[in-house]
């Protein structure tokens, strides 16, 4: 925990209004739902190679080796210069990859879930009730909460950039990121969420969220049939991101 | 700007492509831009930020990665603010510094901005001007530098949903000319309206917009 407190300090101290904090430990750890972290020695990961070409323009190992030696060359020039220590850039990078992601959302969801009076909180003023599971900062100083319902099925987006709820998914994953999902989603949002497995019967109203300003938007997912008996620590480990984009359902557990 | 960043409803990027067990980062290096850009470092608030990257040029902006955006955009504003000698630019730029729109204006920093914004809404100053289910038509503007109105919804009409009260206006804050707080709405516009027969018939968008981007539907119709 020293350690934890030690990066937010960091981050509280250097970021002013860019400033992210987790204000809670999270119960899940970094092994949540689709968490995941790269790497410190710079191993690069061997999943993403022909069948994900388009999430971004490629890169041989060559050019990543170039890129990665033109940062390091900045990272020297801005520590040299005194704008930025190493700890810093450390604190900043080990926060993101440690303790924001969507174990963090999950138990905003899974609070919702099993507690009526919170989802009624959570549903009406979303950033109070998501700083009281101890969540709250940068990118997630604005909250607000949409549901999913038998009705109407919520999925956000953000067109012009990247915006997302940092506090409670973490970084956005690159399909999130790609101009595929930024262009195709709020022009032909079922064929864009078919693509993820989800089809929409046709009565079903679609609610596309543009994240265009400081706002951000989070999707409490239907909870699904067959979890009467789970209690929130287990509700929350089903829970996934795509869910809370929007993107997916949330599956009951296998019997 | 009528950049390639505002991509809502542009075709031919093909299918969502999707990777299970994303790393936070892919490579040490983004991690180590990401920070950098967090950190603070060279000042800049989050609109002007965002404004660097819509500047890179539209040939770079589509065949960089996600953080070569990033990294391109800062180098861009170290070179425009003298943040970095142009000696040392060259040490870490390995090809020329991409092409980029020129700012409109230098620009101060203004992170604490967003704390004008609650104070005004704490003292409930800014009297919307606009309650919910008023019809409003998006503006049809097309300023050369910043906004966060897309063009899909400009000339549309919509209804509001939301009131989120006072927020620094992008447009400003990205060309240091102040923080203009003003009210911050949720606009719903129906796929019909913003598609016409190539929306769904049961489909809505939901975007946030201020109020500098909307006009009473009826003023305008």
């Amino acid at each position: 925990m020293t350690k934890k407190r030690d990066r937010r300090s960091v981050l509280q101290g250097g970021l002013g209004a860019l400033a992210a904090t987790t204000m809670g430990s999270s119960v899940l750890g970094s092994e949540g739902p689709g968490g995941g972290h790269s790497d410190e020695h710079g191993h690069e990961h061997p999943h993403h190679a022909p069948a994900n070409r388009y999430l971004e323009p490629r890169r041989t190992p060559q050019e990543n080796e170039a890129l990665a030696e033109r940062v390091e060359a900045l990272e020297n020039l801005l520590v040299e210069k005194g704008l930025v220590t190493r700890e810093t850039l450390n604190a900043i990078v080990e926060t993101y990859e440690n303790d924001l992601g969507p174990m963090n959302g999950a138990r905003v969801v899974a609070r919702a879930w099993v507690d009526p009076e919170y989802r009624t909180r959570l549903l009406e003023d979303a950033t109070p009730a998501i700083t009281e599971v101890g969540y709250g900062g940068s990118q997630g100083e604005l909250m607000v909460v949409v549901e999913n319902t038998p009705e109407v099925h919520n999925v956000v987006v953000c067109t012009l950039c990247s915006c997302y709820p940092w506090p409670v998914l973490g970084l956005p994953p690159r399909w999130y990121k790609s101009y595929a999902y930024r262009s195709r989603v709020v022009i032909d949002p079922r064929g864009v969420l078919a693509e993820f497995g989800l089809e929409l019967d046709e009565s079903l109203e679609v609610r596309v969220w543009d994240s265009s300003a400081e706002v951000r938007y989070l999707v409490l997912p239907e909870r699904p049939a067959g979890t009467a008996g789970l209690d929130e620590e287990q509700l929350a480990v089903l829970v996934t991101r795509d869910a809370m984009i929007g993107v997916s359902r949330v599956e009951a557990p296998a019997p | 700007m009528n950049g390639v960043h505002d991509m809502g409803g542009m075709h031919g990027f093909g299918r969502i492509q999707r990777e299970d067990n994303e790393p936070v980062f892919h490579h040490r290096w983004e991690g180590r831009v990401f920070a950098v850009e967090m950190a603070g470092v060279g000042g800049a608030n989050i609109d002007h930020g965002r404004h660097s990257i819509e500047r890179l040029h539209p040939d770079r902006y589509l065949a960089y990665s996600y953080y070569e955006r990033w990294l391109g955009a800062f180098l861009l504003r170290a070179q425009e603010t003298g943040l970095l000698a142009p000696a040392e630019l060259a040490a870490v730029a390995s090809d020329s510094l991409p092409p980029g729109t020129p700012p409109t204006n230098p620009e101060p920093s203004d992170t604490l901005l967003r704390g004008e914004a609650a104070r005004l809404r704490e003292e409930g100053r800014m009297e919307p001007r606009f309650a919910i289910a008023d019809r409003v038509r998006a503006r049809n503007m097309h300023p050369e530098g910043h906004t966060r109105l897309p063009r899909y919804v400009r000339g549309k009409v919509g209804t509001i949903v939301l009131s989120h009260g006072p927020q620094v206006f992008p447009d400003t804050r990205a060309h240091g000319l102040g923080p203009h707080p003003q009210p911050l709405y949720n606009v719903r516009f129906t796929s019909a309206e913003l598609w016409g027969e190539s929306g769904g018939a049961q489909d809505s968008v939901f975007i946030d917009l201020w109020e500098d981007y909307l006009d009473p539907a009826e003023a305008d119709g």
